[in-house]
Order: C-alpha cells, then structure tokens, then sequence
C-alpha cells in the first residue's frame, strides 16, 4: 500500500494519506487531478471494482467532500480518494465512463446535495423524492424538522406532566387528613 | 444481451437523457403525458391530452344513505364482506400476512383479500407515508368503487411516527384521504388488525361509516391538502 501511495503522491500530488488498516487507505486528492488518478488506478493499479461514491457536507469550511472508494479484488485492498469542491455551484468532472454504476451514485448525489455532474446520464431526473422544489435535503443547513412542521400538518403531541409536581396540584392541602396521618396520631 | 446492444442501449439513454434536459423547463409532465397528435382509425388527425381525455374527470358524487330497513340490509351485507387492498409499502403490511393463516384467520369475519382496488372495499393503509407513495395511495383510492373504506395502520399514518420530522413523511394520513378506522401501534400486532376490522363492521352495521361522502363533500379541500404536498401533480385529478 505504501509503494501505491508514494507512486500516486510523485504522480498526482496526493496529499493527507490515512491508513486505516493494512487494507485500506484514505487520500485526498485535488478536484483536477481525480478522475485522472481514478482512471489510473483502475487501469494500472487493478483497482478495477468501484465500490461505492458518497459525499460529506463541511458546511463550516463551504466544501463538499466526495469520496470514490475502489477495491482491488486480487490483492484485496481499499483505496478512498477523497475530493474537496466547493460547497458554492458545486460542480464535479463525471466519470459515469469508467463504471456504468456511478449514473445512479451521481443521480442520487445530484438529488440530495445539489452536486451537478455535467454529462452524466439521466442526472437531472428523480431519484427518490419526486417534484422536490427547496434546497437538496441531505445539504446541512437544510433544517428537515422545520419543513416537516411547515408542510405536513403536525398533530399537537399528548401532555405529559412532572409526577411529583402534578401530585402536588392533584392533592388538595385543605383536604382532610389521609390514612397515613391517622396512622402518626396514633 | 451482448455489449454492442448494451453500448446501442447506453447511447439510446444518453440521446434520451439530453432530449430531456433540453424539453424539461422544470416542468412535471412526463413524455407520454405531452399533448399530441394522433391519427384516428378513420385517417383523420386529432389532438389528445392524456391527462384529461384517458381518464374521467367528473368529481365523486355524494350517495346519500337510502334510510330505513333498507339501509339496515344493505350495512349487514356490507359489513359481512369486506374485501381488502392491502397497500404494503410500509413496515407494517408485514402483519397481514399472519392474518391469512389459520391462526388468526380473518375469512372467518368475512373478510378477505383482494389484489385490485376494483374489487375492494376496505383499503388497508401500512406504516409510514412518503409523498411519493401518497401519491399512488391516492390515485388507487379514488380507483375503489364506493362504499369505500380505510383502515390506517400503524403509529406513522397518526402522527408520523418516528419519521414526524421527516422531510418525505407525511404526518396526518386523515388530512389527506378520509380515515375511517385507525389502528395504533408500532406495530400493531395481527389481533389488533383483526379488532380493527371488527371495530369497521360495528361502524358500517351502525350507519357511521360514510368517509367515501366525506370525502366527496370535502373533495376540494382534500384536493388543496394533497396538491399542496405532492408538487409534482401529473396526474388528472380524479381518475376513477
């Protein structure tokens, strides 16, 4: 894995490499070097399964951060190329040519960040929610309890009251002496 | 399906995919629900909206109870058949399967599954609700034949449920479709389903029963309700 990183780190200028475990590495690499180190890996590195692509909202440094995770089914290592792009317009090169399956993880990650991935096919269609009209629901400042109040009619919650001080109000201090304290007379 | 058709397919869905970049315009109308021409038997060209010439768009009507003896009659008949459209797309429809076996056996109440809402009369509603499947809820709904009820199951068709804060999850099932029977639980077990349907056959044997009015009394208000939700409304606004 070593070797892999240093080679990868002399050719596409990688930065921040977490070893995980023996197997599996995390890396991050600059937006205009990505598909180019992805495309790399697949083909010379046997990096040939694309296991899955996901993104990360770091809504306090305005970054979006993509991770491509690949697999090398004949070593049996992990490889996690991490990818920063800014949280503004945010706009990622596609690379639905190298595996037909990152249609669907661009799809999805249109729908739910707002990410655009130009070139990709059926990008613009619905993924899961159908007719959406407000901000990506996964985006952080997307606040999904207040739209949920604000839209569908929320039913006022049971009352629920402090035992002890509903007791108090329940017991009136007036009323006549209980079996308890009959019981101290004696 | 060897490669050269699958690359035939991918280019197809590319060529697709831009084409509908280009006539979307962030409007809801899906391809096959575009205004066209078509060419009739007799050669002639005529013009066809979909949405609004493939289905009837005349609104429910009220059936007032005919009252009497007769009423009486037709309440027993009702409430001793009750033929169920399970729509299970929630966690909860796992709990009607339990109910088609002998240890619970809801034939013994009259009551027994249908697999089209042409042939129901009691709509059973599972679990939770997303925007997305109240719109295919609403669209069989309105396909049942009158009378027609719905039993709501489970906790997530009352108040939402865990999913109260959800952005897809809709909260109140009754703001939407008029509920008839509520069957509270998270889940609710297949005796409770059961004492649902007794409670339903109680209702209809006393007359009380009359959502599918209600429905069609407060039609335009329901209408609002769902249209405010569902965006995306392609579909003609009562399509039974």
């Amino acid at each position: 894995m070593k070797e892999l990183i240093e080679k990868l780190k002399s050719k596409y200028d990688l930065q921040d490499e977490v070893y995980q475990r023996d197997n599996l590495v995390y890396a991050t690499i600059d937006k205009s070097n990505a598909i180019d180190s992805i495309t790399y890996l697949r083909d010379y590195e046997g990096f040939s399964h694309f296991v899955l692509m996901s993104c990360v909202d770091w809504i306090e440094d305005g970054k979006f951060q993509l991770l491509y995770l690949l697999n090398n089914p004949t070593t049996k290592t992990d490889i996690g190329i991490k990818v920063f792009i800014d949280r503004d317009n945010a706009t990622m090169t596609s690379c639905h040519h190298l595996w037909k399956s990152i249609w669907t993880y661009q799809r999805e990650l249109k729908e739910a960040f707002g990410i655009d991935f130009p070139g990709s096919p059926r990008v613009d269609e619905n993924f899961v929610v159908e007719g959406w009209t407000d901000i990506p629901h996964m985006r952080r400042d997307f606040d999904t309890h207040e739209y949920a109040e604000k839209t569908y009619f929320p039913r006022e919650g049971r009352k629920s009251y402090d035992p002890s001080e509903y007791m108090k109000q329940k017991l009136d201090p007036n009323q006549p002496v209980t079996a308890k304290k009959s019981k101290d007379d004696k | 399906m060897s490669e050269l058709d699958l690359n035939d397919k991918v280019n197809e869905m590319l060529a697709k995919s831009e084409a509908n970049v280009k006539n979307s315009d962030k409007t809801f109308v899906r391809p096959e629900d575009e205004i066209r021409e078509v060419v009739a038997p007799d050669g002639s060209i005529i013009t066809v909206n979909p949405l609004y010439d493939y289905f009837s768009n005349e609104r429910p009507q009220v059936e007032e109870p005919k009252g009497g003896i007769v009423e009486k009659f037709l309440n027993w008949a009702r409430a001793e058949s009750i033929w169920v459209l399970g729509f299970g797309t929630g966690c909860g429809s796992i709990e009607i399967p339990p109910l088609v076996t002998p240890r619970y056996d809801m034939f013994r109440f009259g009551v027994q599954m249908r697999p089209t809402p042409r042939q129901s009369n009691a709509f059973i509603i599972s679990g939770y609700l997303s925007v997305k499947t109240l719109k295919r809820v609403i669209r069989t709904y309105e396909q049942m034949p009158s009378p027609k009820y719905i039993l709501a199951l489970g906790s997530c068709t009352i108040n939402g449920g865990m999913y109260y804060d959800s952005y897809s999850t809709i909260n109140r099932l009754d703001k939407y479709l008029p509920v008839d029977v509520y069957i509270a639980g998270c889940m609710p077990r297949p005796e409770a389903l059961l004492h649902g349907f007794v409670k339903l056959k109680e209702l209809i044997k006393a007359g009380k029963a009359e959502k599918a009015n209600e429905y069609a009394r407060n039609f335009d208000e329901y209408k609002a309700n769902q249209k405010k939700i569902i965006k995306d409304w392609n579909m003609p606004d009562y399509n039974w």
